[in-house]
């Protein structure tokens, strides 16, 4: 299983793809930075299905963007986030 | 288990800067180990000794210094990234003529076998892109 990091926004959509077509089941993708904006409910973005999609929490909150992430996205925080890097083989940064 | 970072990420022009930084202060609190720090590209001038951003701003080359100080971390940075961007510790400086140098206590100079080291060595890379 392979923890996945994206911090561009949606709009950087070459990036969202390829990051989405290298995504497994069993994955996990953090969205991190400017990649927190990939979680607004505003725009829903078509996650590959078992993968678990996640945002920073300090990111979102640093945004004010608390209020407005879609439901099936859940908040992390940087101390999840080297757990998460435990519990997955490898760890691959897309930027 | 055992960390490496790898941060592309420059202070001031991409949060990666910071959020390596984050990260590695959240990997120590939970009594992980971080073999090495590698800084490549424009992330080099996270190591500069010159930077003066606003007080209300964090100093990352010091807030590094003062982390690698407290867990005996090893800051390494790209030479051949350093040297074409005017980051220059004591030898280089001497060794291109120049008037000063300008790498900030804590960091070193050294080679991307470092990087190469780190990764064998490390349990897990990790990347701070720009």
């Amino acid at each position: 299983m392979t923890l996945h990091t994206l911090n561009r926004a949606p709009s950087d959509t070459a990036l969202l793809t390829d990051c989405l077509r290298a995504c497994s089941s069993g994955d996990t993708l953090l969205l991190i930075e400017d990649g927190v904006y990939c979680a607004l409910a505003e725009q829903p973005i078509a996650w590959p299905a078992g993968v678990n999609v996640c945002a920073l929490t300090a990111d979102v909150a640093a945004r004010g963007l608390d209020s407005r992430l879609a439901s099936s996205i859940s908040q992390v925080d940087d101390a999840d986030f080297v757990q998460l890097c435990c519990e997955h083989a490898r760890v691959i940064s897309w930027y | 288990m055992i960390f490496s970072l790898l941060v592309y990420a420059a202070p001031h022009s991409h949060q990666g800067a910071e959020s390596a930084y984050r990260f590695a202060v959240a990997c120590l609190a939970q009594g992980h180990s971080i073999h090495r720090v590698f800084f490549y590209g424009d992330g080099i001038h996270g190591a500069s000794a010159l930077a003066a951003p606003p007080q209300d701003e964090p100093n990352l080359p010091a807030r590094w210094q003062a982390l690698a100080q407290a867990h005996e971390l090893d800051l390494v940075v790209c030479i051949a990234a350093a040297v074409r961007r005017g980051l220059l510790d004591a030898n280089e400086a001497r060794r291109y003529e120049k008037p000063g140098h300008n790498l900030h206590q804590g960091f070193e100079l050294s080679g991307l076998g470092q990087l190469a080291e780190a990764a064998i060595v490390s349990d897990r890379m990790i990347t701070f892109g720009a």
